[in-house]
Parts: structure tokens; C-alpha cells; sequence
């Protein structure tokens, strides 16, 4: 039988807030534990939680980008569990009204382009991290992440494979960081997912029970996990058997999920309207300010790319895979007008390779687009070789200068005088009789190894071609 | 005036910028008092260091013209309060010897206009109760009948007050426990306006209901001291912003042309003769001063307690979810694990009656529960509230009883949660509706033990409630009766 996977993803995104969503205490990631929790996140008798501004703000940057309706009115609840690392008992987060609601995004695999429709984003706080290690059988607990704003992103389930999942995954990863509502940090936690995975016969309709695999922090993983699970559940009802549902914990060291907790055991989390925060009212004149401060999309960008320097879809695509790749472009182009496909093929090809391997973002490049634009100057006119202009480019990545300056230290200029390339192949000519000879018996190797002489004569710097077009005319004399 | 224990806040602050009375002398008659009276059981923490110690920086800000009305006038604040000086416990034995490193905002604002600490006051355990008889620390004693009750849950300030042990204390308010505690002990109690004073550093019990007040010996003394405990605070969301304002504005108010509603259903079966007799006697005094009588009915009023005991326990099975002996406050001694230390150390560190609250609260709460009860009991809740809405377009003050009987015995309703719950069928609708009231002296009834009259006002209406209060207490004398030996 054919199956088919049905994915819906539950993403959280730690909002970009300075301060906490309900306190003042600081957001910054790795301070040594428990010096960035205030009286509020220590959940101190006495205490009262203030909703941050910021992080309301950022919701609707996010709703906003993703077309979504922005609720004039949500609520926070609270949601009761015990955990010693949650110091209330429970965790405010939003249920029945969330902040944003609906919106799609639009995701391109092999199989084209999707729009995965959005069920809604809401706000919510952390909770404090138990270290079970180190305490010799006792536990930790690290309060700094407690409070730490979230943004929970709710997917459909539209998603139909993990290449889909991850493609949704990877796309609103660079949304969110495109319009400045998260760092994006998927090692610090600062974005991580929870799949909804089930499987049905394909043709069918109806939903299969489906399994939710919990805090999956890389693409990889993700994929992983919903390819075990589904496999695991294929498996499973082949064999005669029925999903249950359950939470399960993807192991990337064995590569298979195991079950958490099943739906018989699931909590219940007792929610309702927290008494202590008014409900969230957002006027429209603060959802049109948001709206006047959002960036170009990416989507619209790519377009742009297209229509403006007429950029191929893959090319474009690829210049706004991140902000900072499409600000370093257009900064690019800024100073290469009608160099778009050069900048372009530059950027996704020697720059590109260059980052990856020091493992760094375009934002950390040791060459700013002006540099580069210098460097890609000397391409189009000429002065450069493009295995010359690598070399350069090698040359200002290690912090030898501006293009200008590296060609005239090391003598680099493409020999494109065509007096002096004649003088140079009338002296190859003379020296390698027994090419020319080969080469008007009919020997066509002939030719490229007299190429060969005239680039070593001149260390290669000479015009490439020019050099064909010289030897050829003179040849055929 | 016979002594200073019996003086006015008005006469002692008088005295003080006078200079004829220094605030450590004040402070030391009154540490003095609380000793001598010490077996009434009113306070928990007593730090005579630290109250010489702020009486002397009054003294100093007075010497320096730098001093309020307030300044070097002393106060007790509910154990409900967080304090940075003293301990905070709320009455449970979760939070012994709790220190917190921050003041209540009401504390604070106290603090900064002058007032001097006297110490903490005994409470039920995190103010659920209505007899005092919850506290982890014991009983506090009724000033006029030691079998009797002092009422709940502020009762160590309403005892504290009557026993003129402590000119003024804070008290709080969650369903009547600052006005059926000062109709018990003979004392005024003001609850204002929900979302008035900060709940900031009040341990709270239920947050929606939860409200700082004031136990006084008279209006006037509460008019007083209202403004300074009051006003927006950035860190409480449910605070209300708006400009502070001078309680003591309408206490010159003649009564003449004042319409005091009479609901019918605070004079229904179960409101002893007793206090009828008296709260009649007061309704005919303010016609003597001048005001119409106005018959009204609320008539949801009756289903406050079924939503109250939703409503507060749902909420309070929550806040008190904190106390897990995970961060501070109690923890068991031996458990097995993580899950056991939780339960182990709430199981000892809490007391009966917050454990039936907090059993209800879950079970409201519950999935497939929530609708029948909490949901239908907000429902309910806004009902009440329309219905003093409507109210208050026919009148200006609401007036009745504000409990049931007088005073009752020790162990009288300690085993029938039910009977006790009933005790707050009065004040729980002004509760739910968030509108200020208060408990004044009115007379005594059985057993020579005092009655109280409640008024109430609608929302950020304190001013006129209070001048009304004060123009009946300027023509009665219940107020400045003493029990005997204080």
C-alpha cells in the first residue's frame, strides 16, 4: 500500500526582547544560572507579572509578515503543571484567543512551490532549565531562561513530507529572523520544533492518529525523526497493529523516537484566564505603525530581483535566503549597475564557498560589498582573470587590502595589450616549431598546448582570450 | 481625650507636628501595648529594633519639616504583605520565617510617607477563613469576648485595633475579610476599590477579588490614610490609573438629600434579630440625618457565595501552586524524589483549609468542568455586578448588615466549612462586583458583642462613602466604644 504523511509543526521562537516577557530581568543567553531571574521569575510570594511591550510588538511583526489576522483582543492563561524548574506551577501562555491568528507561508521543495497554512502564533513564557548532572543525585535548577518570551507558531497539518517539514521549518526560520523577532540560534534553543506526525493511505482523507515528537533543534533532526516515525508507524500498521497517541523524544544518537508519555497520561493543564494580566488589547494605529516599520518580505523581494535586474528565479531565490544576503547583494549591485548576474554568481559561488568554510555569516565577511564590488570591477573590465580574481579575493579575505591595491602589489594585471600579446606569441611561435607543425597537420592538441606556452610565458596573466583569437589568426597566416 | 491609645489618627498627627509627642514615644506606648496584650495573639513578628529604628527617622524628618500628616504615626500590616523588615508568612506555616527581600507597594507607600511599623499581624493562612481559626500560628482572641472570634481573615488587625494595641492596620479583602472581622470586633474596615490600591507584595489568595484596605477606629482615621496606601502602580497590571485623590475631601458632606439603597435580600431569613435590630437602628439614624431610604432589590445577589466559592478557590489552586519547596518556604525532610519533595513538603506545609480550596479549585478547573463552573460562575459574576450597576442609578450608598450574627464561639463553624462559608454572605457580592465597602460600629447585639453596618459605594466612590460614614460616626458613639480592659 501507499502511504502518505500528514506533518503539522509547532515551532517556538524565542522573541528578540531585551527584557523578559513579564519581568525586567535579562533575555541574554549562556550568564551563569540563575543571575538573570528577577523576584517575578523566581515566582516569589508577592509577585505580579507586567507583559513586555517588545514582545507584543514582535507578534505582530510576525503576523503581519505572514498575513495573518492580528487579534484586537487575546487573553493569557495559565497553564498549571508542576515542574521544579516552572517556579510558579504554572506558565502563562495564551489558549483559547492567541495574538495571531491564520496566515500561510509559502515553501518551495523539488516538487514546487506550497503554501502551508498557518492555524495561529501565540505568546507565552519559558520555563527554567533542571540539570539532573553535576549535583550528585540532586537537581539543578536554572531560572534565567524562566520568562523568556516565546512565540509559539502553529502550523496545519499540510505538510506532506519531511523534505516539506523541513523546507516550512527552514523558511520561517529565515522569516523570523528576516524581520528581527528571533535570533534564530537553533543550539541555544532559540528556535525548536515539535512535529505532529501520522500517516494514512494515500488517497484517503481522513487523518490517521497522529504522534507528536517534542523539541527537534535542527533541520537534520527534524527530518530524522518524522522519516523514523513514520516509518515506525507504517510499520506498525502493516503489521496489524494501531498508532497510539503519544508524545515521543527523538534520540539522534540511535536515530528512533520513543514514547514520553502517552495521551492516557497527558495532564491536565487546568486552563484559564489569568487573573493577573488585563485582556491584550491592540489598537489598529499600533498594528499600521508595526505594518509602516516592517521590512520588504522576502517573497516580495525575490520578485523584485527578477524584475528588476533579471535575476533567474533560482538566483533570486537564493540572494534572499537571509537579509543579510539580500542587503549584501544590494549593496553589491549598488556599486555595479547592470552587474546583477555577475554580483549574483559571485556571491552564490566564490563568496558563498568562502563563508562556509570559515563558518561564518555573510554579516562577519572580512570583505564588505564595496570591497567586493572593487574586486568584480577589475572582472568586468578585464584587468582580471576569474582564476586571478580568486586569488585576489584570497588576498582581501585575508586583509591584504582593497583589489586595486593587491593587483598592482603583486603584478596581477591581465595582459590584455594586444601589441604585447602578439610580441609574446610571435616568440612561442618561434621557440615551438614543432607544435606549429603538428597543429597544420591536423594535430588539434597542437593548439592547446602552444596556448599553454603563451599563458606560461606571460604567468598566466595573460587574456585568455586573446590569447586564442591572436594564435589562431596567426596559425591560419 | 483620656489617653493617647485612644486618640485619632488626626489628634496624634497633630501632636507629632506639634512636637508635644515624639514618634518613638508613640511607637514605644504602643510596643508597650502589644506587649501587655500579647496573649490576644494579634501579631507574629515583632521587631522593636526596627520600629524604634523607623520611629526615629521620623522624628528626624519632623525635626527637619520634612514630615507628611502620616509621618511618625504607627501601623500594623497583615502578614498578608510582604515585608523586607519583618517576616512574611501569610498565617502558614509554608512560609516560616519567610524574609522577603522586597516591601508590598502598600508597605512602601506607607513606609514613604512616615508611618512606623509596629509589626506583622496574624491572619487566617493566606486569608482563607472567617474566624481566624485557620492561622498556623494560632487564635487570635476577640478583644471583647475571648470565646468569640475575632473574624476573618484580617483578624489580628481587626483585634489589634479594637484592643487599641495598634492604631491602624492594613487588612486585606477577598470576600469580607476586612469588613465581617471589624463588624465583629467593633472597629471600622474599608475595602476600596478593586484595583485601587497595588496588589504588588500582597501573597496572593484570589487575584481577581484579592484587595488592600484599612482597619481603622474611625472613618476619618481611614479617609486618612487611604491616599497615601492607594494609587497606579506599573508593577500590578490590574491597578487603575488614575490621579491620586484626597479621601478626606467629602467627610464635611452632610448627609441631607444622601439616597441609601436598602437590598432586600440582606434582610432575608438566616439575619439574626440581633443585628437587624441594630443595622434598622442605623438606617433610621441617617434618615434622622437627612437621607431617603430606597428600597432595592440585587437580585443575584444571593448566588455570591456558590460563585465565590468557584471563582476564589479555581484561583487560588493556582497561586498557591508556587509553594512546591523547590525555591523557599517549606520542604520536607525526607522524600524520594523530585514528584515526592512537591508533595511532601505541601502536604506538611499547608493547612486543612487551603487544601480544600485548592481540591475545588482543581476540580472547577478541571477539562469538562470548567464550562458547568467556572465559566457559568464568571457568567454569574458579571450579573452581580450589573445588578449594583443598575443599583447604584437609584441610589448613592448601599447599606445592610455585613454578617449574619454577631461574633460566634471558637469551634462554633470550625467543622461545618459550609456554616462558615455563609458568613460572608453579605460582603462576597461587593467582592465580586469590585466595588468599595465598608464595616462601621453600629451597636451590640448577643452577648454584648459588637454589630456592624455596611456601606457601599460604586466603583471610585470611597469619598462619598466615607464622608457618609463619618457624618454617622459624628452623630453615634459606637465608634469610640472600648472593650473592657483596653
Amino acid at each position: 500500500m501507499q502511504w502518505e504523511l500528514v506533518i503539522g509543526l509547532e515551532t517556538h521562537a524565542q522573541l528578540s526582547t531585551v527584557s523578559k516577557i513579564f519581568s525586567g530581568a535579562a533575555t541574554a543567553f549562556g550568564a551563569s544560572p540563575n543571575t538573570q531571574a528577577s523576584v517575578v521569575d523566581l515566582a516569589l510570594p508577592g509577585v505580579l507579572p507586567v507583559l513586555n511591550r517588545g514582545a507584543v510588538e514582535r507578534a505582530i511583526r510576525f503576523g503581519l509578515a505572514v498575513g495573518a489576522t492580528i487579534n484586537r483582543r487575546s487573553i493569557f492563561a495559565r497553564k498549571n503543571y508542576f515542574y521544579p524548574d516552572l517556579p510558579k506551577g504554572y506558565q502563562i501562555s495564551q489558549y483559547e484567543i492567541p495574538v495571531v491568528q491564520g496566515g500561510g507561508l509559502s515553501i518551495r521543495t523539488d516538487a514546487g512551490e506550497k503554501l502551508v497554512r498557518l492555524t495561529r502564533a501565540h505568546l507565552e513564557e519559558d520555563a527554567g532549565k533542571s540539570l539532573h548532572e553535576d549535583f550528585a543525585g540532586m537537581s539543578g535548577i536554572d531560572l534565567n531562561r524562566a520568562g523568556t518570551p516565546l512565540l509559539e507558531i502553529v502550523s496545519e497539518p499540510d505538510l506532506r513530507s519531511a523534505a516539506e517539514a523541513v523546507a516550512y521549518a527552514r523558511t520561517l526560520h529565515a522569516l523570523v529572523r528576516w524581520i528581527g523577532i528571533c535570533d534564530g540560534n537553533m543550539q541555544e534553543g532559540s528556535f525548536r520544533c515539535d512535529a505532529n506526525v501520522s500517516v494514512r493511505p494515500l488517497g484517503s482523507t481522513t487523518l490517521g492518529t497522529r504522534c507528536e515528537i517534542k523539541n527537534l533543534n535542527s533541520f537534520r533532526f527534524l527530518e530524522q525523526a518524522i522519516c523514523f516515525e513514520a516509518a515506525r508507524q507504517i510499520e506498525l500498521i502493516e503489521d496489524g497493529g494501531a498508532v497510539i497517541q503519544e508524545t515521543r523524544l527523538y534520540d539522534p544518537e540511535r536515530d528512533q523516537t520513543r514514547a514520553m508519555r502517552s495521551k492516557e497520561d497527558a495532564q491536565d493543564y487546568r486552563y484559564f484566564p489569568d487573573p493577573d494580566l488585563l485582556p491584550l488589547e491592540i489598537a489598529d494605529d499600533w498594528i499600521e505603525t508595526v505594518r509602516a516599520a516592517l521590512p520588504e518580505l522576502p517573497e516580495a523581494m525575490r520578485e523584485r530581483f527578477k524584475t528588476e535586474h533579471g535575476l533567474p528565479d533560482q538566483d533570486a531565490a537564493a540572494l534572499t535566503a537571509s537579509r543579510e544576503l539580500a542587503d549584501y547583494f544590494t549593496a553589491l549591485v549598488a556599486e555595479l549597475p547592470g552587474e546583477a548576474k555577475l554580483a549574483a554568481n559571485w556571491l552564490m559561488g566564490e563568496v558563498s564557498a568562502r563563508l562556509n568554510r570559515a563558518d561564518i555569516g555573510i554579516e562577519a565577511a572580512p570583505v564588505p560589498a564595496p570591497a567586493l564590488a572593487g574586486l568584480l570591477r577589475r572582472v568586468k573590465d578585464g584587468t582580471l582573470s576569474g582564476k586571478m580574481a580568486k586569488e585576489v579575493f584570497e588576498a582581501m579575505w585575508a586583509g591584504e587590502g582593497e583589489a586595486d591595491h593587491i593587483i598592482a602589489a603583486r603584478g596581477l594585471q591581465q595582459i590584455s595589450d594586444s601589441g604585447e600579446l602578439e610580441r609574446i606569441i610571435d616568440a612561442v611561435l618561434a621557440a615551438n616549431g614543432k607544435s606549429v607543425e603538428e597543429f597544420r597537420a591536423g594535430k588539434d592538441k597542437a593548439f592547446n598546448a602552444l596556448v599553454g606556452q603563451a599563458m606560461k610565458a606571460t604567468r598566466g596573466k595573460a587574456n585568455p582570450a586573446q590569447v586564442n583569437e591572436i594564435l589562431k589568426r596567426k596559425l591560419a597566416d | 481625650m483620656s489617653a493617647l491609645h485612644h486618640a485619632s489618627l488626626g489628634q496624634l498627627s497633630r501632636l507629632l507636628a506639634r512636637r508635644e509627642v515624639s514618634a518613638e514615644a508613640l511607637a514605644r506606648l504602643y510596643l508597650d501595648r502589644m506587649a501587655a496584650h500579647g496573649d490576644l495573639n494579634a501579631f507574629l513578628d515583632v521587631r522593636p529594633e526596627v520600629t524604634l529604628a523607623q520611629a526615629r527617622a521620623a522624628d528626624a524628618r519632623i525635626a527637619a519639616g520634612e514630615a507628611g500628616p502620616l509621618t511618625g504615626l504607627p501601623i500594623a500590616h497583615k502578614d498578608i504583605f510582604v515585608t523586607r523588615d519583618f517576616a512574611s508568612t501569610a498565617g502558614s506555616r509554608m512560609l516560616a520565617g519567610y524574609m522577603s527581600p522586597f516591601d508590598a507597594t502598600v508597605v512602601e507607600r506607607l513606609a514613604a510617607a512616615g508611618m512606623v511599623t509596629l509589626g506583622k499581624l496574624n491572619c487566617d493562612e493566606f486569608a482563607m477563613g472567617s474566624s481566624n481559626e485557620n492561622s498556623a500560628y494560632g487564635n487570635v482572641l476577640n478583644p471583647w469576648d475571648r470565646q468569640a472570634v475575632p473574624g476573618g481573615s484580617s483578624g489580628g488587625s481587626s483585634a489589634a485595633v479594637a484592643a487599641r494595641i495598634a492604631p491602624v492596620a492594613t487588612a486585606t479583602d477577598t470576600g469580607g475579610s476586612i469588613r465581617e472581622p471589624a463588624a465583629f470586633t467593633g472597629v471600622t474596615g474599608v475595602k476600596p476599590t478593586y484595583g485601587r490600591p497595588s496588589r504588588w507584595g500582597m501573597i496572593a489568595f484570589a487575584s481577581s477579588l484579592d484587595t488592600a484596605g484599612l482597619i481603622t477606629l474611625s472613618a476619618e482615621d481611614a479617609a486618612l490614610v487611604l491616599g497615601a496606601m492607594t494609587g497606579f502602580d506599573p508593577r500590578d497590571s490590574t491597578s487603575v490609573q488614575r490621579p491620586p485623590e484626597d479621601y478626606t475631601r467629602e467627610l464635611h458632606t452632610p448627609v441631607k438629600g444622601l439616597r441609601v439603597g436598602v437590598p432586600k435580600e440582606f434582610f432575608g431569613t438566616g439575619l439574626q434579630p440581633d443585628v437587624e435590630a441594630a443595622v434598622r437602628a442605623a438606617l433610621a439614624q441617617f434618615v434622622a440625618l437627612g437621607a431617603t431610604l430606597v428600597e432595592l432589590s440585587l437580585p443575584n445577589a444571593e448566588l455570591g457565595i456558590p460563585v465565590y466559592y468557584v471563582v476564589a478557590p479555581a484561583e487560588c489552586s493556582s497561586n498557591l501552586s508556587r509553594f512546591d519547596g523547590v525555591r523557599y518556604g517549606h520542604r520536607a525532610a525526607r522524600y524520594a524524589d523530585l514528584a515526592d519533595m512537591v508533595k511532601k513538603s505541601r502536604t506538611e506545609g499547608l493547612g486543612a483549609e487551603p487544601k480544600r480550596r485548592i481540591l475545588v479549585g482543581t476540580y472547577v478547573l478541571s477539562h469538562g468542568y470548567y464550562d458547568a463552573y467556572y465559566l457559568k460562575a464568571q457568567r454569574v459574576r458579571r450579573l452581580i455586578a450589573e445588578d449594583f450597576a443598575r443599583a447604584f442609578e437609584h441610589c448613592d450608598l448601599i447599606a445592610g448588615p455585613v454578617t449574619t450574627s454577631v461574633a460566634f464561639d471558637f469551634g462554633d463553624k470550625a467543622a461545618d466549612p459550609t456554616a462558615m462559608y455563609l458568613s460572608d454572605l453579605y460582603t462576597i457580592p461587593g467582592s465580586l462586583a469590585g466595588i468599595p465597602s465598608m464595616s462601621i460600629p453600629c451597636g451590640f447585639g448577643a452577648k454584648g458583642r459588637p454589630v456592624g453596618l455596611q456601606l457601599m459605594a460604586n466603583h471610585f466612590h470611597e469619598a462619598r462613602m466615607l464622608g457618609a460614614a463619618h457624618q454617622y460616626q459624628l452623630a453615634t458613639d459606637w465608634h469610640t466604644r472600648v472593650p473592657a480592659g483596653f
